[in-house]
């Protein structure tokens, strides 16, 4: 009997959550009417597109293709869907540039290593958390001496770099190199001396108001212009000292954000208690103010991330780069779409992830503190 | 004595501050100091000259999409306006389209249909974990694959869609138009009078006009009536196929649209989640006091909720704006000629007068950035609360 009961019940839960979000009024029932057909229709057209009709590794005679004109839609037009193959034979360019192939393993390694890296940083429940802290100051040597070379290992210059590779070093470099940088920022820009404010001010409100591009194109120009003979810092290390520059002044107002959160007893109890300014910013201000902003970081770092692909224009290889070089070459030319939405997958994994992870940042940050 | 003088400078905080200041700006001081010296050593040795008077040296290139006229032979300076005009053209057209597809997609977000709700969510995490560069790119090599000029998608007998750009039939102006413009305006007054009229009426006797479909009316028929009085004053120069290309109308080129679409519609997922998150602010206690005094859905969203709502969204909003028009820079990657691509980019490449030109072009976008936060935070004091809440 009590079954029965609570049977009903639930099949009157979704019964009425149907009714509610789909037929509520006869204007939804319509909207969802069209809505369906929209689904249908894009939904069949990209599948179709993407999967069902698409090559991968062999046409739809079964020959394995090995250009373009091999491709099913070149050879029957307009029956055919997408060509994959141009993935799978750049594979590695996307991946690494043009990272001699002997030597990948080493990308490989410091990209499976990079996760232990940040891991510490993300999440403060981990176990063996200070290991991982501790990880995450040896990496960058780590990942320098494996990418660039050293001891024992061949020298790749940064020319070689591409894909990937590039796309990953300018974001976690950038952002890595940003960011005590953009802590001294947001500290001045609320210090009580007017002359380190000002500088502060000056300079974070000067980057966030030009473009990422002519920050690219002035350190790509310029840099040679100031710096002594023999300091020839190649292109891609010019990039990311604009990237860096760029990304810390967005940090900074995030940082600010969240040191303006901190409530002023917080400073005056510290003080009374006779904490120094540096006692005081490092040991009671900062860890908060931090917490709060890591939100707000992530979503610079997000914004960050896709603004690398600029650096196409100033003539570097990252992923977008290598997929223009691809297309640029004879042998796969004119396969924009297949390119243009293997390179947008890659970004969306990686910024939704970050997005993720800063939504349930925020949603912890709610329970923390209720 | 002395230890005291150097006890003090650790210990006591004005004199440490100045010092501290002081060391600063001597330190600053020094690295531009030194900057410039090696700069121009530099420059000297490159034999690189400097100076802003290449202004008013020949171009020497063309530049396709131009609101002024522009040859080769006019100067820099001519090239330099060229290209702020499109920048600003962009940025404007983009912010608009961006503004009415965000507040539409934000509302979207928050209606009851599950499916409707959902496929604009789908949207907003597509287009905005996506680069907007690659965006511009991928639109605009969609663009590019519309049918040449021979086999152009018709539409409405006058449009055509090609892959060398919309062609559309342009308005030719003639004597008596200045009279549909004038009715034009003065049905723009009229309706600021007929509103007050309404209001004072309501007031009095309590009951509603429908204010918003007369006016509408007024506004959209009063042209039209005095463009026949007038005796049809516009008259349209259709595009003509001429061999291999259209004669006459206007076309609005796939570089424009490229950018235009890319922009656009990545910063409306953007201006979509200010939208969603200034409607879900506004209390539910709001909502619900409103209905109970038996005001009608549209008037609750328009009186209500809409105006408390556009507290929180204009700040973000204003920084979308920023956004929209700092990204409008892209417009290189697909040759769309604005400051950075013409001056910045074929100027800078001609003269190479880097430092000059990177200078005028950041100056530049600094003060557009400065004027559109001027503007809009005159428009947020608008909207704030009044008083002294």
């Amino acid at each position: 009997m009590s079954s029965l009961v609570l049977k009903n019940l639930s099949h009157n839960k979704h019964y009425n959550w149907i009714v509610r979000n789909f037929f509520s009024t006869w204007v939804n029932t319509i909207l969802t009417i069209i809505a369906l057909i929209f689904l249908y229709k894009v939904g069949t057209f990209f599948l179709d597109w993407a999967v069902f009709s698409a090559d991968f590794k062999t046409n739809f005679q079964g020959e394995i293709i090995t250009d373009r004109t091999l491709c099913s839609k070149n050879i029957a037009p307009g029956e055919y869907g997408a060509c994959w193959t141009i993935i799978y034979a750049r594979f590695d360019q996307f991946m690494y540039g043009l990272y001699p192939v002997e030597e990948t393993w080493r990308v490989n390694l410091s990209f499976v290593l990079l996760p232990f890296a940040i891991i510490g940083f993300l999440f403060d429940k981990l176990p063996f958390r200070k290991y991982f802290i501790y990880f995450t100051f040896i990496y960058p040597f780590i990942a320098y001496f494996l990418l660039y070379g050293g001891p024992n290992l061949t020298i790749v210059e940064t020319n070689k770099w591409g894909g990937l590779l590039v796309t990953l070093f300018l974001g976690v470099t950038g952002i890595g190199l940003a960011f005590p940088l953009s802590i001294v920022l947001a500290l001045g820009r609320r210090s009580n001396m007017p002359i380190i404010k000002s500088i502060c001010v000056v300079f974070i409100e000067f980057i966030r108001g030009v473009p990422l591009i002519t920050l690219l194109f002035t350190a790509n120009v310029m840099l040679p212009l100031f710096l002594p003979d023999g300091v020839n810092p190649d292109n891609l290390l010019r990039a990311l000292v604009a990237v860096t520059l760029f990304q810390s002044a967005y940090m900074a107002e995030a940082i600010r954000g969240g040191l303006q959160a901190i409530p002023r007893g917080q400073v005056e109890a510290a003080q009374s208690l006779g904490l120094s300014y540096w006692q005081t910013t490092r040991k009671i201000v900062l860890p908060q103010a931090l917490k709060i902003a890591i939100p707000p970081i992530v979503n610079t770092c997000i914004g960050l991330f896709k603004d690398t692909s600029l650096v196409l224009i100033i003539g570097l290889f990252d992923l977008l780069g290598i997929g223009k070089a691809a297309l640029a070459d004879m042998t796969w030319t004119k396969l924009y779409y297949e390119v243009y939405v293997f390179i947008a997958l890659v970004f969306f994994i990686f910024c939704f992830g970050m997005s993720r992870y800063s939504l349930y940042l925020e949603k912890k940050l709610k329970t923390d503190n209720s | 004595m002395q230890n005291n003088f150097i006890r003090k400078i650790i210990f006591d905080e004005k004199s440490r501050s100045l010092l501290i200041q002081t060391l600063t700006i001597g330190i600053f001081a020094l690295v531009i100091y030194e900057l410039v010296q090696q700069t121009a050593y530099n420059l000297d040795k490159r034999g690189i000259s400097s100076g802003f008077d290449f202004l008013n040296m020949a171009a020497g290139y063309d530049i396709s999409i131009r609101l002024i006229p522009f040859t080769s032979e006019d100067t820099h300076l001519r090239a330099y306006f060229v290209g702020l005009l499109n920048t600003l053209l962009i940025a404007v057209c983009g912010c608009f389209l961006a503004t009415i597809m965000g507040f539409l997609v934000g509302i979207i977000r928050l209606s009851s249909n599950w499916l409707f709700k959902n496929i604009a969510y789908v949207y907003v995490e597509f287009t905005r974990n996506v680069p907007v560069l690659l965006q511009i790119i991928l639109y605009y090599s969609i663009l590019l694959h519309l049918p040449q000029i021979k086999q152009a998608i018709v539409l409405f007998d006058n449009f055509y869609l090609t892959n060398r750009g919309f062609y559309m039939p342009s308005p030719i102006l003639k004597e008596g138009f200045g009279i549909v413009l004038g009715s034009f305006g003065l049905a723009i007054v009229a309706t600021y009078f007929i509103k007050k009229f309404f209001q004072r009426k309501q007031e009095k006797t309590g009951k509603q006009y429908p204010v918003f479909l007369i006016n509408s009316a007024i506004v959209i028929f009063t042209p039209i009536i005095f463009y026949y009085i007038a005796g049809m004053p516009i008259e349209l120069d259709s595009p003509v196929l001429k061999g291999f290309n259209f004669k006459g109308g206007m076309v609005v080129r796939p570089e424009f649209l490229g950018m235009l679409f890319g922009l656009s519609i990545y910063t409306a997922a953007f201006i979509s989640e200010t939208v969603r998150s200034g409607i879900i602010s506004v209390s539910k206690g709001q909502r619900e006091a409103s209905q109970a005094l038996g005001l009608k859905n549209n008037l609750v969203m328009r009186l209500i909720i809409i105006p408390q709502a556009l507290r929180v969204i204009i700040p973000p909003l204003t920084s979308q704006y920023l956004n929209l028009t700092k990204n409008s820079s892209l417009g290189i990657a697909i040759g769309y000629a604005d400051l950075v691509h013409g001056f910045g980019g074929i100027s800078l490449n001609q003269t190479g007068r880097a430092i000059e030109i990177m200078m005028i072009v950041m100056l530049t976008y600094l003060t557009i950035s400065l004027i559109i936060s001027f503007f809009m935070n005159m428009y947020n004091k608008s909207v704030q609360f009044k008083g002294n809440a």
